[in-house]
């Protein structure tokens, strides 16, 4: 199993246009995902017997099997990119979700108590003293999300998307190792890069957590 | 400047947190709630900035009825300090400092001069005010605590056991700073203690709470040491009772006279005049110098452990002026107590 260099430089604009391609889908879906979550989670941290119900049903969507949720989506939206961001949506919800109530619970009740004691109304408690508190854990689901998304994208091959994962269907037809190697190779730097940015991005957003006493 | 007026309040889950209180907080004074855990103390606090609603009775502050204002408006008009500072971890020891000013809608660089302000107030450092709560050590975000609480210059100010966490030494210091700030600012100031030697030095007022909710007796800590209303305050105070009271008066009023020389016993000091310690032929044991405003107590004690049963008295320089006898420390401490009976 020998790599055609050749190959790869012949194809650099196509291997660039499937990575970005593959890159947006995962990170739309995330975008969607937190989109989607984080009001719910704080119907969840906020009314308990929401909680049980919401977890659940996402845990629930997990469960289906990738391709099934893209064929229920067909008669919806057809062979499109936006079948492909709904599906890996619905994936990157069991993590963001969870995370983020667990984020939202983890907030010590001392703070909130102080907050509200200050005189700061609800809202503003919450987006200025639960959500940054809860993003470390929040991050930490966001980061699962996307390398998840990201080695997803590949199943949206089956109608005629998913990104990087072209590759693969090319080279097995045409029993032509190289694209199936560079498919790989590229997607797991996009994962490893992706994560990177998104530590380096929480390093930046959670300041009080780097000089450690 | 607070008045309870028929207050009750029952928690959902049936038990009396406060039962029938009707209290008058006045107006610039530091006025203690103590009892035991459950007494309904804190609850009677949370319930002047609406963090817990009565469930009957009124509740005035300044003459107007806090149920009839805005709970987050009433909470940003009155200062609060919480067990354990409860400081924004996320937040610098400036902005957190500048909270209520920010809420206020005074801008960000009014606000933070205000609480650069207040660091000083409160005794830290400017650097303190660019780190964060987990770096500053316990009485450090006590400090802060205050510091956030003083930020919008609130007439009130509410603390919940704001020095439980810390060590003695430095609860001490925190007490002595709260004492100074108190004379500086003149706070109309509700503070919940379960320690009856802090209640006995800052308040004005001790309001003494027993289980059930029930507010015992309210009243100067002087007479409430002379005269507790019944055996629940007696055993409250503990039987040390009577020197706490006389913690309560300054030695300034016993007479000095001139230190010993010659005997067997003779007091050394350096050359500026400050007392080093008790000398005989033999040995050297220490000494303790007092200043006008340390307490009866503190002078009963010394003069206990004084060889000679001499207390050596300085100035505010700790500079020798004189030596008081444990006779006359004693003659006024038996007088502080019969002042006390009368008053009372």
């Amino acid at each position: 199993m020998s790599i055609d260099w050749s190959w790869i430089s012949g194809h650099t604009d196509d291997l660039t246009s499937l990575t970005v391609s593959h890159l947006q889908a995962a990170l739309s879906a995330v975008f969607f995902g937190l989109l989607i979550s984080l009001p719910l989670a704080v119907v969840a941290h906020r009314i308990r017997p929401l909680r049980g119900f919401l977890l659940g049903f996402s845990n629930v969507l997990f469960t289906i099997p990738s391709i099934a949720i893209f064929v229920l989506l067909l008669p919806v939206s057809g062979l499109t990119r936006t079948t492909t961001v709904i599906g890996l949506t619905v994936y990157t919800l069991v993590v963001l979700l969870r995370n983020t109530v667990e984020g939202l619970d983890s907030v010590p009740a001392k703070t909130k108590e102080a907050a509200k004691a200050m005189g700061t109304r609800p809202l503003r408690t919450l987006l200025t003293v639960e959500l940054p508190l809860a993003l470390p854990v929040i991050m930490a689901g966001v980061r699962i999300a996307t390398v998840m998304s990201i080695s997803l994208v590949s199943v949206a091959t089956y109608i005629g998307d998913g990104g990087l994962g072209q590759l693969f269907t090319d080279g097995f037809q045409r029993d032509f190792p190289t694209p199936v190697i560079v498919g790989v190779v590229l997607t797991l730097l996009l994962a490893v890069v992706a994560d990177a940015l998104l530590v380096a991005l929480q390093y930046v957003l959670t300041p009080w957590r780097r000089r450690r006493a | 400047m607070i008045q309870f007026d028929a207050v009750h309040k029952r928690f959902p889950n049936g038990t009396t947190a406060v039962h029938d209180l009707t209290l008058d907080m006045p107006e610039g004074g530091v006025t203690v709630l103590v009892g035991s855990s459950g007494c309904g103390k804190t609850t009677t606090l949370r319930m002047i900035n609406r963090m817990v609603e009565p469930t009957s009775g009124t509740i005035k502050v300044g003459g107007k009825d806090v149920t009839d204002q805005d709970a987050a408006a009433l909470r940003r008009s009155i200062g609060y300090v919480i067990q354990q500072s409860g400081l924004f971890p996320h937040r610098t020891v400036l902005d957190n400092i500048a909270t209520v000013p920010l809420l206020l809608g005074h801008g960000r660089r009014k606000a933070r001069a205000r609480a650069a302000e207040l660091l000083e107030t409160v005794g830290l450092t400017a650097e303190a005010g660019k780190r964060y709560p987990h770096q500053l050590s316990g009485g450090q975000q006590q400090r802060v605590g205050v510091a956030r609480a003083l930020a919008a210059d609130p007439p009130v100010l509410l603390m919940d056991e704001p020095f439980g966490a810390v060590d003695p030494v430095v609860r001490t210091q925190l007490q002595d700073e709260l004492l100074r700030l108190q004379k500086e600012l003149s706070k109309t100031i509700v503070f919940v203690t379960h320690d009856v030697d802090e209640a006995v030095r800052l308040g004005d007022r001790i309001a003494i709470f027993r289980t059930g909710g029930h507010l015992v007796q309210c009243a100067p800590p002087a007479e409430l040491l002379a005269r507790p209303a019944d055996d629940f305050v007696a055993d409250f105070l503990g039987a040390e009772r009577g020197l706490k009271l006389l913690s309560l008066k300054t030695l300034a009023a016993v007479p000095q006279g001139p230190a010993p020389e010659g005997d067997t016993w003779s007091l050394v000091c350096d050359e500026t005049g400050r007392p080093l310690h008790w000398a005989s032929q033999r040995t050297e044991l220490p000494v303790r110098p007092l200043r006008d405003g340390d307490s009866l107590l503190a002078a009963l004690d010394e003069s206990l452990a004084s060889p000679t049963g001499l207390v050596a008295r300085v100035d505010a320089a700790g500079v020798l002026t004189g030596v008081s006898s444990r006779d006359d420390i004693h003659a006024h401490a038996g007088q502080a107590h019969a002042d006390a009976r009368v008053a009372a």
